[in-house]
């Protein structure tokens, strides 16, 4: 035992002077390596250094989104990037910028929303650097010229997304699984404030687009990254009646959940078509690829960039995931592709205030609070011409009605 | 020799080393730390391990505003570390410095929130009064229990600081900016009320200045004040305190009042030096850290520089090799495990020490 024992400290011995010796060795390639290294580097790559922030990692279908997109778009500009990940909505964020800035980085990205007052703060104390702030709605009033927000037109992508859920319940229909009273959806929210309230009420108004008498149940987990708690508001969706689910919210808890039970669901940010083949229906997402393109190009060039800019169905910003044929209704991709069309050309709006009624009502006034000063006050008309006009005068979204025909579980 | 068979080593405490040895000690555990750590880094990046030590060097001294944030953490760490060292020699084992020093910071954003159409003039002090005052209450508190009731320090200070957090927490919502965050963001960004003033041309200067001064005032208070020497006397023996005729009750309660009041300042410097906003993290787990920085210090303030100072700067070396070499944010607080795992190991080699069996004898003369 106790020769054994000697010999494997033996052992540790020897391994350690062998580590502590091949050091020295390696001593001179590495110091050359980096002088060697980065004049080359510059050469080939002197346009840009790219830092992005991300609230989580790539656990989260969100900052996935987010991490793909940035790949995408650093591979085709050949624009080198450093990545943070995990970076909590609080000082952390103006740390991390901060320490971007020192790596040599002068374009800098954050995905989530509370990373805002951070980048600001940051925007203000580097002014040569360029500061995107994905979801924030504050860079049109904040008169920092190197701070920059951007959204997306995203009800659009959820309209379409709901279009071919209510094609799906007319499916469930005619196939006689239910009657068209019971034709019940339901959603789950991260918080009830607009980017959610937006999102699930153009998914809404795609259902009813095709499928008229759908009502929907809707639950909020109050966090944007929960499993347990999404799983658990499918459950209580599901035992309420609700025959298919869209959510908003940024874990596999629901859909494992859908998929276990067997309830057809629209999905967000990403496709889940290989973890839950026999429920997954559609996805749709904010592309951002277009964005951080745009957006870097602009800063290599010494271009302006918007101060707030909004993806769209036209230039890429919304897009659907692949469609899952196995589920999906027969004829959804054509359907889905005529609605696209009209939404393109105009024809068609998603908030068209004939469409639907708040407290009994059809709506010809508005006021949003587009302007976010800090006071809460809502100042700009936003209904005319016959529509709501979202995301049209600031990227992120401001539509904060609950609509008739929701329901809201926790209210 | 022996007949009965015996281990291959055995452990012999040590007596009195001199001071050279036991820094001796400390240094090779941190050599040996980096060499662990370099050794991992390398097998999970296939990087040269010496360009990982550059980079460990590269995330306190990569730039003069890298530096600057290495010496205001320390300063913040040591800060906290400062505070809870009196309480320490008077073996009550403070380790609510979280909870304090936050209790000091909702005092500052409190102030800051509260009273931001008011001048400077008036808002400084009122955040300067209020978060000492917050922070010593929260050392009040389980002082006074203590010395009433001989409850638990330990357990007492430590729940303190889940109040302190929750209590935050829900100011946090309350105070929310924008609607909805659920974060306060960052306050006053343009008026920049409560905000301290730039000294030296940096934002960091003032609050180093600040906790250099607390530094030698507590040595003083500590070495050369009656009240020192009352801390000392009740932390070696409580009998031989009252004996003496010092109020041991008295004692317990001034000297949390102070441990409570400076992790006060230590929350006041966060929010109103350099990061004008509150939530739950802002102590950044300092309060526990604080502990080891304070006991690796012999609880003597000029040795406890030292330690604070290697503490931030081996944690920002392991965050910088994180993000240079693209890994998660987890592979920076890994390596910090494994340093923190051989200072603190290091401490048993420094009061015992590994023999040989076979020298037994000798040893034993």
């Amino acid at each position: 035992m106790n020769k054994i024992i000697a010999l494997l400290l033996a052992l540790v011995l020897v391994f350690s002077f062998a580590a502590c010796g091949s050091k020295p060795a390696e001593k001179a390639p590495a110091a050359d390596a980096p002088a060697a290294d980065a004049p080359a580097a510059e050469a080939e790559t002197a346009t840009l250094k790219a830092g992005f922030i991300f609230l989580h990692d790539e656990n989260s279908t969100y900052d996935l989104n987010f991490i793909n997109a940035a790949k995408e778009a650093c591979a085709a500009l050949g624009v080198e990037s450093v990545v943070k990940v995990n970076i909590p909505e609080s000082e952390a964020c103006y740390d991390a910028a901060a320490e971007l800035v020192d790596e040599g980085c002068t374009y800098i990205f954050a995905d989530s929303f509370g990373h805002e007052p951070y980048m600001i703060q940051a925007a203000k104390e580097f002014p040569e650097v360029q500061f995107c702030h994905a979801t924030g709605t504050q860079a049109h009033t904040a008169g920092v010229p190197n701070y920059h927000n951007a959204f997306a037109s995203i009800y659009e992508g959820r309209f379409l997304g709901g279009v071919a859920a209510g094609l799906k319940l007319n499916e469930m229909i005619a196939n006689g699984e239910f009657t068209a009273d019971e034709a019940k959806v339901g959603y789950i929210g991260a918080f009830p404030y607009a980017e959610v309230v937006s999102g699930m009420t153009s998914f809404f108004l795609g259902v009813r687009y095709v499928c008229p008498e759908a009502t929907m149940d809707v639950t909020f987990t109050n966090s944007w990254y929960d499993p347990t708690l999404e799983q658990e508001g499918a459950v209580k969706l599901i035992n309420n009646g609700c025959k298919l689910i869209s959510l908003h919210a940024d874990s596999m808890g629901a859909p494992t959940e859908c998929q276990n039970n067997g309830i057809p669901f629209v999905f967000y940010n990403g496709s889940a078509a290989d973890a839950c083949p026999d429920t997954y229906i559609v996805a749709s997402y904010i592309n951002w690829a277009p964005y951080m393109t745009y957006s870097m190009q602009a800063t290599m060039n010494g271009e302006p960039i918007a101060a707030d800019w909004t993806g769209t169905l036209e230039n890429g910003g919304v897009a659907l995931k692949e469609l899952n044929e196995a589920v999906a209704a027969e004829g959804t991709a054509a359907k889905i592709e005529e609605v696209k069309a009209a939404l393109l050309d105009g024809s068609l709006k998603v908030f068209d205030t004939a469409a639907f009624t708040v407290g009994g009502a059809t709506l010809d006034s508005y006021l949003a609070d587009v302007d976010d000063m800090g006071d809460f006050v809502p100042e700009t008309e936003v209904i005319s011409d016959g529509y709501f006009h979202e995301s049209e005068f600031r990227s992120a979204p401001y539509f904060d009605m609950f609509i008739d025909g929701i329901t809201n579980l926790d209210a | 020799m022996n007949k009965t068979k015996q281990p291959l080593f055995h452990i012999v405490k040590r007596g009195e080393m001199p001071w050279y040895f036991s820094w001796g000690i400390r240094a090779a555990a941190i050599v040996l730390a980096l060499v662990c750590c370099g050794l991992i880094s390398t097998i999970v990046t296939s990087e040269n391990p010496i360009q990982i030590f550059v980079t460990i060097f590269d995330g306190s001294f990569g730039s003069s505003r890298k530096f600057m944030v290495l010496l205001q953490n320390t300063a913040m760490l040591l800060c906290i570390a400062l505070a809870l060292t009196p309480a320490f020699k008077m073996r009550f084992w403070n380790i609510g410095g979280e909870g304090q020093a936050l209790a000091g910071a909702l005092a500052s954003a409190a102030c800051m929130i509260l009273m931001k159409n008011q001048p400077n003039l008036v808002v400084l002090p009122c955040m300067v009064l209020t978060s000492i005052v917050a922070g010593a209450l929260w050392g009040l508190v389980p002082a006074f229990f203590k010395a009433r009731f001989g409850t638990n320090e330990t357990l007492f200070t430590l729940m303190m600081n889940y109040v302190a957090t929750q209590l935050v927490a829900y100011f946090s919502v309350v105070w929310e900016n924008p609607k909805g965050s659920g974060n306060i963001g960052v306050i006053n960004p343009n008026t920049m009320v409560g905000w301290f003033p730039e000294i030296l041309g940096n934002k960091y200067a003032l609050n180093i200045l600040i906790v250099a001064v607390v530094t030698v005032a507590m040595y003083i208070y500590l070495n050369y004040t009656k009240h020192g020497y009352e801390i000392s006397v009740v932390g070696e023996s409580e009998r031989t305190a009252r004996y003496v005729g010092i109020k041991v009750e008295k004692i317990i309660i001034r000297t949390m009042l102070i441990s409570g009041a400076i992790c006060g300042l230590a929350g006041l410097l966060l929010v109103g030096g350099t990061n004008h906003t509150l939530n739950s993290a802002i102590v950044d787990g300092r309060g526990f850290t604080a502990v080891m920085v304070s006991w690796l210090g012999k609880f003597n303030p000029i040795w406890m520089i030292l330690t604070s100072f290697l503490l931030v700067f081996l944690g920002r070396g392991a965050g910088e090799i994180a993000t240079d070499f693209g890994l998660n944010s987890s592979f920076g607080d890994i390596l910090t495990g494994i340093i923190l795992f051989f200072i603190i190991g290091c401490e048993f080699f420094i009061n015992y020490k590994l023999s040989l069996t076979k020298t037994s004898k000798k040893e034993e003369k």
